[in-house]
This record gives structure tokens, sequence and C-alpha cells, in this order.
């Protein structure tokens, strides 16, 4: 799939934000006054940034607010929904904060709304039949890790963070290991996209077109192996990085920075592999598998 | 609406038979004729003289090459357009309820102007069905021609799909194939029509008939010489041959 | 869940009016409704009721819309300011133009009418064309067919009266078993492929004969990947099938063929002719009697058997000829590509269908022997050829010997056979011959171009030399019925047979894909004397579009789309009738241009008129005609017979008839065309039938019914070995008479195509075939169709594949006896395994049809003609023959032999040439200047242009 670089930040940023609103309304870190502002607003500006950022590849972004209408059947749909409604409800733990209060059952609610917005975002690539990779309960436990371990990092729970951390980048290699036998698993081939398998063994003669289509921008990616073995280690390090930092500096601002840092540059090496490495159905009808 | 109604009245979809498909791509120009001036936004093309034209078409024809596991290599021409499938993903995961599949006919729709362009839609659709126009930024795909198969302002005979009506050699056939007795469920039945990537269970409406067998000897026992030719000369040939008439 | 969706206007207006007129994305003519709203063409689909296409479009006609609106039409005039090539040009009025013609032309015509050249490519108003050269008295006019497929044409004409092509088709509805030769698109598409589409329906079965096996090919049932160049060889092994079996219609060959003619035995100038009688006639020998009687008397039994005076039938010299054991399948098949056992089972399926399952229309008859005949027996086996037989150097040939196979199996004229389309049937004799003497001031006494029967007719100059600037009708080439276009350009460059000064061409891409050696061509038309002059002087060219050829011209009469203009489908040239009828269609103005262009027909009579030419003014000197709407409805070829043959008269008369100026709109108000079917029992064996002659005479097509015999043998042929074996006053010069003499067979024979004899370290075979979405060089203007196929790749067979390494996103250097191109390759197993081919004409100049330069068509995109030399090696005596048949001329574009070698990747393919600007687009009048750089970027070492 085309690594579109809105979608790579609406995922990661908004991933990230709703996972520290998560710790944040839970209680789990208690910042007070001026902190519990600027925390709430970085967990604010980075979910709102995220969901901003999803609506630059609509092709039509001012109707946007129709993305509401289908949440009986539309993860996309359910996603607008329990993002709004978790953003909503973290307003008044955000405001009870500011004043010193600490989140109740409340909070409890608006954590669990934050969390399954993330839920959401990765069924709406998990229930693709077409994108084996995705299909596979892998992607929404990988998600929300990304979440809680970047939720985590944020909120300066140094030894959870470091622990999820850990858990991240070795739920990151099992989804890269899975994920590369998933197409085969799958079974689907030109033999069977074509029905033509009864005859022999068929191969792509000629394309449809010479010129480029939509399809092929959007749902045909290829990644060199060695590109991508590289970028695989890059994530799995980046995100177990910040176990290392957490644990081995001394705590403040400076290791917690990196340790953000780290997360971050894994999440989005990450996320682009996860685009750039999962492959359509579609492409087969192009030879491209 | 982007439920999927359960049932339809009528299963309206193409047949399209591989062993009469000689790759002319008729369709792919016919189709593309009557929608950039029918149902919504015009097809649009991009770069169109230029280095890379690319352009929204509803439907392509591939062809491909089939080694038979003897004999000698095939050409199939595969023309692909949206199957009009019974359990269409790219309906359920629409988040607007733009995408849609008629109760009345089953035909699968999108309401561009309910359309947001997110392309999930295209995602979901393991055929290739639809295609996002690059300037009307709404989500195009076949229509099964709805704007012409009802259309009081055509003569019956031309109340058909484009593709099928221009098809030079009547590889497209149009029809219900939720009635069995329909010529298209006929034809399916007797030919073996078949699904694509049945295992997605997407349930597709259109089927494919299969090229019949290839490079069949027809037994026909070889011709016996009238006599031989060394021993009895021209000659004897001659009265031999003429001695038939 | 209750039912909730958008409403969906089923229902909308299609369009404010549809007006029917005649396709022209191609020569297939299919009728098609123009659908305009506002004013503006919206949408164009397939006309129902017209005979050619019924309803269907191919993609190139569903994409007409796109033409019309192309950036590559040409807006005005233009006259050349810079050099030849550069593509520097200037708008000028229709008045400057139309006075620089002719004054241009004028002078010509007073001094020295042969000076002047008009040749004409793919335009179907050859009547007019040629009319206007006849009158200007130039002998050097032809149309395209010379590099096209005269083979056919011509094998056809002289062996039964009609051809494959487009001139006749096979009974789709009643055939059993379909024989494709060598087909990829022919010029009836739609028809064909209709066809095709019944066959399937009906379960009939359908072989495809071609080295490659797509489109046509790719449905048959069955493929036989020959070797290309063989299929002569193959058809008379399958000749030696069926007599070595008595497999043959002994019948068919007695009554409707000239098998039972006598061959003159005695030695001297009448061997191998006809044994004539005192009116010298030839005649039969009646097997009732064993006496002989005239071939045409009521109730004769022709004996193919008999003996006269020591004279055998013509039927014995071909059993003796190809029963020899050269011609058994196992001598042939590893030459042919085809195993013995495979040519066997064709033989024998053939004679199945015909013989075991033959099919009887029971519908009486009379033939033209007055015996009347209860039923119509057919013979359910059909053929169809084209250029896979017809483009190479033994094409005449093999197409006879395809002709030959179908009369012994008896399936031409006859139900589930292959029928003819009216004016054809209709006998050589019936056709004229080559006019060619010139008069300064004076119209040609008869037409151009023609059959010859004997070498007193060939287009020769009292000293011998060939009289045309082509050399057609030359003992190069005696039969050469349509030209040789292909040679204009060399020969009038190298002043060889003499100089011209003005070539005047008209839709034909000389500069591009339509020559051989087309780099070299276009330095032929820019090289310059010593004098400094251009040694072609000058250049006058219609076109729609700014093609290749467009900057190698003086003058630029810019021409209209074919929805803008009037054109004329007519049974004086080439019309759209089908076997069970005539037909003729008309074009019409169904959008006014947007733009200073005329139509060219108009253009044409015009310039007729101005330059006096008979048939263009009155005894006045005052113009006959406002305009080719008006020369289509007021001209008459013969009194009563005009371009037209519908709405005569007083709108009633058919085919004969009073003009009548309101047919044109009579035209339109059928749909833009016109049927004239024939009676039920003249449907079949035409040639023969007293119906179908007497019904062709009342249709104009000739003055007295025409019967005639198949020429098995074709005795005209005989008289130019005669002249070889030094008989006769007009004899070939003494280093052609062997050549003459092999060629000129006059029964069918096979010899390896000239290409051959180069194909030392040339192993493979080179091809192309036609994309059915492309029509040649006119495709890539159009914004849908470009999309389709924007560049092309050689493909290569798996053996040559592996061999080279080979794999998918590599580039091949592409190497012939005559030129070098270096392209991307791709694989494709299903093709002959000495054969590389790609599509034809998608390879563009950069810059050329209003596309960008760097357009993959012009980047990636390659000519296979640049590979292709229009001259043969040189002999033995240091001549060098024209790359074409022997016996008629055509250009042999597919005895190519090329070898191919790995090279790195790249991205441009070579040659390559200058980049051309676009003499289409803003109208202004002013200076344009469009030849940047225009030095060849001729690659380093052997990647150059040839
Ligand atoms: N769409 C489209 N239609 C066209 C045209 C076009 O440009 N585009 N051009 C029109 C014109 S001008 C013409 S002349 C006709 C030509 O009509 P075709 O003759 O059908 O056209 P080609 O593409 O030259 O096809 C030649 C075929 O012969 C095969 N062939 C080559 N050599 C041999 C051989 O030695 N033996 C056998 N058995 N086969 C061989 C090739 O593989 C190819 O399939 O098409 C007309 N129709
Ligand atoms: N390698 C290779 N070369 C081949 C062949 C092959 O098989 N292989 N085939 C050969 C054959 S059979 C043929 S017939 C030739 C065909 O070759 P051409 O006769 O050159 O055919 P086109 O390329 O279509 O060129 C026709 C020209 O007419 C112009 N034109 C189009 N419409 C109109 C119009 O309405 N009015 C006017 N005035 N001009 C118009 C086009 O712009 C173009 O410049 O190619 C030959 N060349
Ligand atoms: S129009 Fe018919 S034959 Fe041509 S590509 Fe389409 S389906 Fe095949
Ligand atoms: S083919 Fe694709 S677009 Fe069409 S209904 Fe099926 S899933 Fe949807
Ligand atoms: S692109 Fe349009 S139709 Fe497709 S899912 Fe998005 S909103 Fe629905
Ligand atoms: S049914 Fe209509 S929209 Fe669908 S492919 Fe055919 S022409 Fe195109
Ligand atoms: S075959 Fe195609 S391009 Fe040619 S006339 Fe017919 S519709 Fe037009
Ligand atoms: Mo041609």
């Amino acid at each position: 799939m085309h690594p579109a670089p809105s979608v790579i930040l609406f995922t990661v940023l908004s991933g990230l934000g709703f996972g520290f609103l998560a710790f944040l309304t839970l209680g789990l870190v208690q910042p007070q006054g001026l902190a519990a502002f600027l925390s709430f607003g970085l967990g604010y500006a980075l979910a709102v940034g995220g969901l901003v950022a999803s609506t630059f590849h609509l092709g039509q972004p001012t109707r946007a607010w129709r993305a509401f209408s289908q949440w009986r059947s539309s993860w996309l749909s359910r996603e607008a929904w329990v993002s709004v409604a978790a953003l909503l409800a973290c307003a008044p733990v955000a405001l009870r904060a500011m004043g010193g209060v600490v989140p109740g059952g409340w909070g409890l609610i608006a954590a669990v709304l934050c969390l399954g917005t993330v839920l959401c975002t990765s069924m709406i690539y998990a229930q693709l039949a077409t994108v084996p990779r995705w299909n596979h309960w892998i992607t929404p436990v990988l998600f929300l890790l990304f979440a809680l371990a970047g939720g985590a990092i944020l909120a300066g729970l140094r030894v959870p963070a470091g622990v999820l951390s850990l858990a991240l980048a070795g739920m990151l290699m099992t989804a890269f290991r899975l994920g590369d036998g998933r197409f085969a698993a799958r079974g689907s081939t030109l033999a069977t996209a074509t029905g033509l398998g009864s005859i022999g063994t068929p191969r792509v003669f000629e394309q449809p077109h010479t010129g480029g289509n939509y399809l092929m921008r959007e749902m045909i990616h290829v990644v060199g192996r060695k590109h991508s073995q590289k970028l695989r280690a890059i994530a799995v390090v980046s995100v177990a990085l910040p176990a290392v930092i957490l644990w081995a500096l001394p705590g403040g601002i400076v290791s917690n920075g990196l340790a953000v840092a780290a997360h971050l540059a894994g999440a989005l090496a990450a996320r682009w592999l996860f685009f750039a490495e999962a492959e359509h159905v579609v492409g087969l009808y192009y030879g491209q598998r | 609406m982007t439920c999927l109604p359960g049932h339809t009245e009528k299963r309206l979809g193409l047949v399209i038979d591989l062993d009469t498909c000689v790759g002319c791509q008729a369709c792919v120009t016919a189709c593309k004729g009557w929608n950039d001036q029918g149902y919504g936004a015009p097809l649009s093309d991009q770069d169109a003289y230029g280095a890379e034209p690319s352009g929204t078409f509803l439907n392509r024809v591939h062809s491909y090459e089939v080694q038979p596991f003897e004999g000698a290599a095939q050409v199939v021409n595969f023309p692909r357009s949206c199957l009009h499938c019974e359990d269409a993903p790219c309906v359920t995961v629409c988040p607007t309820g733009a995408s849609y599949k008629r109760h009345e006919d089953g035909i699968v729709l999108v309401n561009e102007s309910a359309c947001i362009g997110c392309g999930l839609c295209a995602w979901a659709c393991p055929y290739g069905a639809r295609e996002m126009d690059a300037d009307a930024g709404v989500m195009k795909k076949c229509t099964l021609c709805v704007d012409r198969i009802y259309n009081e302002n055509l003569p019956t005979e031309d109340r058909e799909p484009a593709c099928v009506r221009t098809c030079p050699t009547g590889a497209r056939h149009f029809g219900d194939l939720g009635d069995p007795t329909s010529e298209v469920s006929l034809l399916v039945a007797a030919r073996g029509g078949y699904d694509l990537m049945p295992d997605l269970k997407t349930r597709p409406t259109n089927k494919y008939l299969p090229p019949r067998k290839k490079d069949a000897r027809t037994d026909a026992s070889l011709l016996a010489p009238l006599l031989d030719l060394q021993a009895v000369g021209l000659a004897g040939w001659l009265d031999r041959v003429l001695g038939k008439i | 869940m209750t039912i909730r969706q958008p409403y969906v206007e089923t229902s909308p207006p299609v369009s404010d009016e549809v007006r029917k007129t005649t396709c022209y994305m191609c020569a297939c003519r299919c009728g098609i409704d123009v659908h305009l709203k506002s004013g503006k063409v919206s949408y164009i689909e397939g006309n129902r009721d017209h005979p050619v296409n019924k309803g269907v479009l191919c993609a190139k006609g569903a994409a007409g819309i796109k033409q019309i609106t192309a950036p590559s039409r040409l807006h005005a005039p233009l006259r050349r300011v810079g050099p030849r090539g550069s593509g520097a040009f200037e708008e000028i009025s229709w008045d400057e133009a139309l006075a620089l013609a002719v004054s241009w032309m004028k002078p010509l015509r007073e001094t020295a009418p042969e000076k002047l050249a008009f040749f004409t490519g793919r335009d179907q108003s050859q009547s007019l064309t040629g009319f206007w050269a006849q009158g200007f008295g130039t002998p050097n006019y032809a149309a395209h067919g010379g590099f096209c497929s005269v083979n056919m044409a011509a094998a056809g004409i002289y062996t039964i009266g009609g051809a494959f092509w487009e001139f006749g088709q096979p009974d789709w509805e009643l055939t059993k078993l379909f024989v494709m030769f060598g087909v990829a698109e022919d010029h009836d598409s739609n028809p064909i492929k209709i066809g095709l589409g019944r066959l399937k329906e009906r379960g009939a079965r359908v072989i495809g004969v071609n080295p490659i096996r797509t489109g046509y090919n790719a449905i048959a049932d069955d493929w036989i990947g020959i070797t290309p160049g063989t299929d002569g060889l193959l058809i008379l092994a399958l000749v030696h099938c069926l007599l070595e079996a008595g497999k043959v219609d002994l019948e068919y060959l007695s009554q409707w063929t000239n098998s039972a003619y006598l061959l003159d035995e005695t030695e001297g100038a009448t061997k191998g002719l006809f044994v004539r009688n005192a009116e010298s006639q030839p005649f039969v020998i009646d097997r009732r009697t064993g006496m002989p009687a005239s071939w045409d008397a009521k109730g004769v039994q022709p004996d193919l058997g008999a003996v006269w005076q020591g004279h055998r039938t013509v039927f014995q010299h071909l059993a003796a000829r190809y029963l020899a054991a050269e011609y058994a399948p196992e001598a042939v098949a590893s030459r042919v590509g085809v195993s013995a056992l495979r040519i066997r089972q064709l033989a024998a399926e053939l004679a199945r269908v015909a013989f075991d399952e033959a099919i009887v229309v029971d519908r009486e008859w009379t033939d033209f022997r007055g015996n009347v005949h209860a039923s119509m027996v057919g013979r359910p086996v059909s053929f169809h050829a084209m250029r896979g037989i017809s483009a190479h150097s033994n094409g005449f040939q093999t197409a006879r010997a395809l002709h030959l196979l179908q009369i012994l199996l008896g399936a031409v004229e006859t139900p589930g056979g292959y029928r003819l389309k009216p004016p054809y049937p209709k006998p050589m004799e019936a056709h004229p011959t080559p006019h060619f003497e010139v008069t300064p001031g004076k119209a040609l006494s008869g037409p151009h171009l023609g059959y010859v029967r004997s070498p007193e007719q060939l287009a020769l100059k009292a000293d011998g030399s060939p009289a045309r600037i082509d050399k057609a009708f030359s003992w190069e080439n005696p039969f050469s019925a349509h030209g040789m276009m292909h040679m204009v350009i060399p020969n009038a460059h190298a002043g060889d047979p003499y100089r011209i000064d003005t070539m005047f061409l008209y839709m034909a891409n000389m500069a591009w894909n339509s020559s051989m050696n087309t780099s070299a061509v276009m330095e032929m038309l820019t090289d310059k004397g010593e004098d400094g002059e251009y040694v072609i002087p000058r250049i006058i060219y219609s076109d729609a579009y700014a093609s290749e050829m467009v900057a190698y011209a003086d003058l630029i009469l810019p021409d209209t789309t074919y929805l803008e203009r009037h054109d004329c489908i007519s049974m004086l040239d080439r019309p759209i009738s089908e076997p069970g009828a005539a037909g003729d269609a008309i074009r019409w103005p169904v959008t006014e241009p947007d733009r200073d262009v005329r139509g060219f027909q108009s253009v044409l009579i015009d310039l007729g008129a101005k330059l006096g030419l008979p048939g263009f003014v009155d005894a006045s000197g005052a113009a006959l005609y406002r305009d080719y709407a008006d020369y289509i409805t007021q001209h008459q070829r013969k009194p009563g017979v005009g371009p037209l043959m519908g709405f005569r008269g007083n709108g009633e008369d058919v085919g004969r008839g009073a003009p009548n100026p309101g047919q044109i709109d009579a035209y339109i108000a059928n749909g833009g065309f016109f049927q004239a079917h024939v009676p039920d029992e003249a449907a079949y064996f035409k040639p023969w039938n007293a119906a179908y002659q007497d019904w062709g005479v009342a249709m104009g097509f000739y003055e007295t019914p025409q019967p005639y015999l198949f020429s098995v043998y074709a005795e005209p042929m005989r008289r130019f070995q005669l002249a070889a074996e030094g008989h006769g006053h007009v004899q070939p010069p003494e280093a052609m008479r062997g050549r003459v003499r092999a060629a000129m067979d006059p029964l069918p024979v096979w010899y390896a195509p000239f290409g051959d004899a180069a194909a030392e370290g040339f192993p493979l075979h080179a091809l192309t075939q036609r994309p059915m979405h492309m029509y040649h060089s006119w495709g890539s203007q159009n914004a849908w169709l470009r999309q389709i196929t924007g560049r092309n790749f050689l493909y290569v067979p798996t053996k040559v594949w592996v061999d080279q390494g080979f794999s998918d996103g590599d580039w091949a250097r592409v190497t012939s006896p005559s030129g070098i191109i270096t392209v991307p390759v791709a694989h494709m197993a299903a093709l002959n395994e000495n054969t590389v081919w790609t599509w034809n004409a998608i390879g563009k100049r950069k810059g050329a049809w209003g596309l960008d330069a760097d357009a993959p068509e012009a980047v990636e995109g390659f000519l296979m003609n640049h590979l292709i030399s229009e001259l043969l090696p040189e002999q033995g005596d240091g001549m060098r023959w024209s790359n074409s048949d022997p016996v008629t001329g055509q250009a042999a574009w597919f005895d190519l032999r090329v070898r191919i070698e790995r090279v790195d990747a790249r991205t441009e393919a070579l040659p390559q040439f200058g980049v051309l600007g676009n003499p289409g687009g803003a109208v202004q009048k002013s200076v344009k200047i469009f030849g940047k750089d225009f030095e060849k970027s001729l690659g380093a070492g052997g990647e150059g242009a040839a």
C-alpha cells in the first residue's frame, strides 16, 4: 500500500496523543495546575493534530462530517464517533485536574474512550481481507501497544514505559514475522484472481494500460528487501530504546525527551513499513506479487 | 444504507466470455465515453498529452498468458470491472454511506455527493474495481450503466450497458443472475461460469465463462491415399480420381 | 432495516440530437450515431441499422470524441519558411495556398505532367483522386495499396475475380470450419469480430495460422505457430494431401474453373498457353462426346482428364505438380515449423468438413450456361488471410495457393464457404489495363491502375525504361495493380527512372511509419543537389494532424476531421458491400470546423477547376462543381452512374439513374448509407449465376453479363514467362529473365522470401502487428487510446529470452542487414520460437502529434521500420531490386530478419531524431518555428540510426 505521509502522521500522532490522555485521565500521573494544563494540552494537540492530518488525504475534506453517519457498519465512522466522545470526555477531567482534583470514575470512562479510538483506528486496517498482512489480531494489539508505550513515556512513568516499550518491540518483531507469511497463507494468487488456474499457470502478458492509474499508485508499492530489513531493525531498536534510556540514564527532562524521540522515530518507521510492506490482492492482477 | 440489503429483488450483472474476448478494448473506451458524460462526475484524465497520461477508467482489459499443463502457451484477454458483489466489502467499510448496494437490482453505486474520497472502499475491493477521480476527488466505479438500462429516453434494445452494446464479439452479456431462467443464468450454467477469488467471500454477481479447451486435436483419422502413386503413376491416379465423377 | 437509499435519475436525457454518419477512426467505415448536446459532440455509439457494424464500435470508434478535440489538429494552411524538416512554417490564407499550388502545378501540366507525382495513403476517395490525376495527365498516381496488401488484391483478382482483404468474407452464418492465415485485424475490423462471435456462439471451429497468438488467434480453438514466410509451403502440402486422397471437388473444378482447359504442349511461343479454337477461344473436351466444346455451352461436361492432340488439361498439370514428393508434409514440415502429422490432420479436417459435412441450401438457380440447379450445395470450410501472407516477397504466389486450396475444396461462392461482396466477383478481363502515355496539357487516355494481361501492357517507355516514377507495371513487378507508393520517395530522390518536380501527398505519413528505412527517407526528403536546391524540389501535403510528415512539406493543405466534412464511400472505390448486398455510404459535417481548414476533396476539386482539368470545368472553363458534396451528387462516371448508387433520379432509382440534387439528404435521412440487396437466387455462385449477372448489369457494375471461370491456371503469367524465355517483341532485360521466369509461374509455387537470402547471421524473423485499438500513427494523439498503449516492447520468444538471459525491464539491440534499433524487450511464450515482434506505429517522433517531447511514445516507443530496407541487397550485376514481391511490387515488410543482443538498461529507445514542434495549436498569423534542437541525436557506434 502507498505509505501516505498524512495517514502515517495521523495514526502515529493520534495514537500517541490518545495513549497519553488515557494515562492522564486514569490519574496514573497527576500533574497539577499549569503542568496539568500543559500535559492535557499536549495530549489534545497530538490527538486532534492527528485527526486533522487524517483529513488531508480526503478527496473532499469539507464533507468530512459525513463520516459520522455509518457507525453501524464502518470502523472509520466508529472511529469518528469514539474519538470525538473521547475528546469531550477528557475535557472535564482536564479542567478538574487543573484544579487539582484527581480523576475518578469519569476519568476511567474517558480513558476507555481514548483507547477505544485507537482500537477503532486499528480495526480500519485489521478488517481488510484484501490486505492479508493487516487482516490479523496483531494489528489492533500493535496499535494499542504503541499508544500505551508512547503514553507511558510521555507520562514519564519510567518503569511501566520501559516494560511496555520492550513488549512493543517484541510484538513488532512478531508482527513482521507473521506478516511475511500472511499473503501466501491467504492463498490468493493470479490463478484464483483470474480463475485461469484451471487451464495452467497464468502470467501477465500485457498490462491493461501502459499509462498509470489510481490503483497502481494507491495499492501497489514495492519496497526493496534490503531497505525494509534496515527499516525493520531501526523500528524495533528505536521502540525498545526508551527502556534503556529511562532505566540507565538519570531521570529528567533530557532522558524523557530522548525516550520520546526514540519512540516517535520507531513508531514512524514502523508505521511507514506497516503501509509500504502491506500487499493488496489487487496487485495480483498486475503481476505485482 | 451502507449496511448491505441482505437480499435484492434482482441480481443484475455481467457475464464475460473469456473464450470469445479478443481483447479489442472496445468496452474500455465505450465505458469511458458513456460515463464521461453520464452518471456523476466526468472521468478525468491527467497529463493527457504528456509524459505520464493517467485517467479514470471503470473497465480495463488485461492480457494474460497461460502455460497449460501440456501444449502451447495461450493468451487470454481478461476484462475487469465491478462485479457487483452480494457481500460487498466496499459498501460496509464506507463511513459516509456514499457507497451502497441498491436493494432493487443489487447494483453497487457511489453517491458522489456524499463521498468524502477517503479511498477506504477501494482498499476493501479485492478486484480493483474502484478508482478515485483525481479531479473530482470522489470514488468512481462501474455503475452497470444504471443510467442506460432503465433509460426511457433510449430505445428498448439500447437499454443495456455501453460496454455490452459495443462489444464486437458479443463476449459481454448483461442480465439478472438472480433469475435461474434468465439467458445469462443459463449461459453460466451451460458454460461453467465462475467467481473471481471466491475465497474472499464477496460473492460476486458477475461471472466469467472459461476459455474452451484449446489445441484439442479433432480425432479425424488421417486421409488415406487413394492408391499407391509410385505403383500406378499419375495416369492410374487420374483414372481412379475421375472415375469418381 | 428500512430501505433508505439515494435517488438516482435512471432516465436522464441522452442528448439533444443524434446525427448518423460514418466513422473514420479507421478504414472499416462503421456507421455511427453522433450525439450532440447544445451543438457539441457529447457521445458516439454504433449505428444498429448499419450493415458494417450492426451497432457495435471498436475501441477507436468509441474514442472518436477525443480525436476531434486533439491538440494535434492542424489549424490553417502552412507555408514552409525554414529548412525542410525544421518545421518552420508560416500560416497563410487559403487563397495564397491555392495560388501557390497552382503556380507550381500549371507549368508542369503544360510541359511535363509526369513531373507531378500524386500519391495518397489512408484515404477512400481514390475514384476522385485518380480521376483528378488522370485529368492532370501525369502517369504518376497511385494510392497506398502497393505497400499495403496488393498481393491479396491481385492474386485474388487474377484467380477468383475477387479477393480477401475487405472484398469478401466467410459465410459467417453457415461455415463450420474457419481458418485464418496471418490476420491480426484487417480492414473489416468489426465485421470479422462480429463474425468470430457468431462462430463461437454456434460452436463452429476456428483455426489460427500465425506465428503470434494474440487477438483473433488467441481465441482460435487451434493455433498453428507457423514460421513466417512459409505459408505457401504449408498450403501446397495440404493440396498434396487432398489430391493424394482424391478429396477435391471435381464437379466444381470442371464446371467453374479453367481446370479443363487444354495447355499447349508444342514448343515455342505458345507453349503453356491455352489451346484455342478458330475464334481464338479456349475450349474444353465434353465428357459426353469426347469432342471439343465451347466452355460456356449448355450442358457441357468439361473433361478434366482429357488429352487432345497431345495437349493435357490444366488439372493434369496441376495434379502432376502437387502430387510430387517435394510437397509431401514430411518434406516441408521442418521448413514450415509444423509437424507432418499436424499438416495431415489439418488436411483431413478440411476434407471431412468440406465433403462429409457438406450443406445443401435448397434454392433453385440457373447458371450462365442455362443449366438449372435444383439446390445450392455448399462446402462449409472458409478461409481468411491478410498481410501475414501478403507482406512477404512470395505473397502473391502464396495468396494464389490459398485460393487454389479454396477452389479444390469447392469453397468459394458456395454456401458455408468464402463469399465475395459486390461489385465483386468481377473477372480480371473486366478491369482496365494501366494507362501511362503522357501528352503535355492533355489528360491521360484512361485510368492509371489496372490488370495487365501480357507484356505489351506494361507501363514501359519506348526505350523499355519504366514510365512511372514508382516503376509499377515494369519487369520488376509486372502486376503492381496498386502502384508502389513505398518506392516514390527513393526513386524520386535517385532520379531513377527520372526526376520529378512536385510531390503531392495526401494522408500518408511517409516520413515515419509508412516508409521503409524511415531515417534514410527523412534524409532523402531534405537532401540537396550541387545547385543547393532540394533533390525533390517541391512537396505539397494534406494532413489533418501534426504528423511527422508535415514537417517535410513545403505547403500544407490542412484537412478537416471526419466529423467535419463530406466523404463518399462509393461503389466506384471501396464500398461497404456485404456478400448479400451492395452498399455505399457518406460522411457529412455533423459539426463545423473551429479552424481555418477545408475538406481535401473540395480543395482538390477547386484545384482541378483552377488548373482547368477536364472533368472539373465545363466548355467555358467554368468550375463544374461547387465542392465535394456537389461532385458527389452531380458527377457521372458513365451515364447514370455516379459516386452514390442510392436515391438516384427521382429518388427511387438504384445503381443507374440521373443525378439527384436531394441525394445526400436522402442518405442522411437513411442513416448515412444505402443498401441494394442481392436477390436470393443470386446470393451464391455469383460468377456463374445468371440472376446475379443480370442484377450486376442493372446495378451498373458492368454493361453486359460477365460470367467467367476461376483461374486455377493464370495464363497471363505464362505470357510473361514466355517473354522471359525469349518469345514476343516485349522482353525483359537480360538480367531479369531468370527472376521473371521464376516469379511468374502460372501455377502457384512457393519460394523462400527474398529476405532469407540475407538471413546469414540474422536468425530471427521480426514482425509487427496492428493493435486493435490503434490506427497506424493516428491513435497516439487520442487522450484515451494512448493510455492503453503509450509505448511498445519487442516481444521475445522463450527460447531467445532464456538464451540471452533477459529479464523484465531489459533492453536489446536489434540488428537487421540494413539497420539497428535499441529497444525495451518483454517475454512472450505463445510465439513462434524464431520470431520477435512489436505493435505497429506506436513509436513516435519527439514533438509530433501534439504530444509533449517526453511522451513515452517518443522516448521508449519505437518503430520497426528503421530496420527494413526499401531495396534488396545488390544482385550479381550490381543491380538493386526493391524489397517487394516480384509479381506485384507489394512491400515485403515481413521478410525482415534480425538478431538481438542484450544491452544495459536505458531510458531512451534508439534511433532518436530532433524534436518537432506542434504546427497545430492556436491559430495566429505568425511565423511558427518549431525545429528546436534539430541535429539528429545519433547514439554512438552501432546504436545510432541506420
Ligand atoms: N486497429 C487497426 N486496424 C487496422 C489497421 C490499424 O492500423 N489498426 N490497419 C489497416 C490496414 S492499412 C491494413 S493493411 C490491415 C492489415 O490487417 P492485418 O494483415 O490483419 O494486419 P497486420 O497487423 O499486418 O497482421 C499481420 C498478421 O500476420 C501475421 N504474420 C506475419 N507474418 C506471417 C506469416 O508469414 N505467416 C502467417 N500465417 N502470419 C504471419 C502477424 O503475426 C499478424 O498477426 O489492417 C487494417 N486495419
Ligand atoms: N513496420 C511496419 N510498417 C508498416 C506496416 C506494417 O505492418 N509494419 N503497415 C504498412 C501499411 S499496410 C500501411 S497501409 C501503412 C499505413 O501508413 P499510413 O498510410 O502512413 O497511415 P497513417 O500512419 O495512418 O498515416 C496517415 C496519415 O493521414 C493523416 N490523416 C488522418 N486522418 C486524416 C484526414 O482525415 N485527412 C487527412 N488529410 N489526413 C489524415 C494522419 O495524420 C497520418 O499522418 O503503413 C505501412 N507501414
Ligand atoms: S469489447 Fe468485448 S471483445 Fe473487446 S475487449 Fe471488451 S469484452 Fe473483449
Ligand atoms: S467488485 Fe469491488 S467494488 Fe464491486 S462490489 Fe465487489 S467489492 Fe465492491
Ligand atoms: S471513498 Fe467515498 S465511497 Fe469510498 S469509502 Fe470513502 S466515502 Fe465511501
Ligand atoms: S456496465 Fe457501464 S459502467 Fe460498467 S463497465 Fe460496462 S460500460 Fe462501464
Ligand atoms: S472499426 Fe472502429 S475505427 Fe474503424 S470504422 Fe469501425 S468503429 Fe470506426
Ligand atoms: Mo494497409
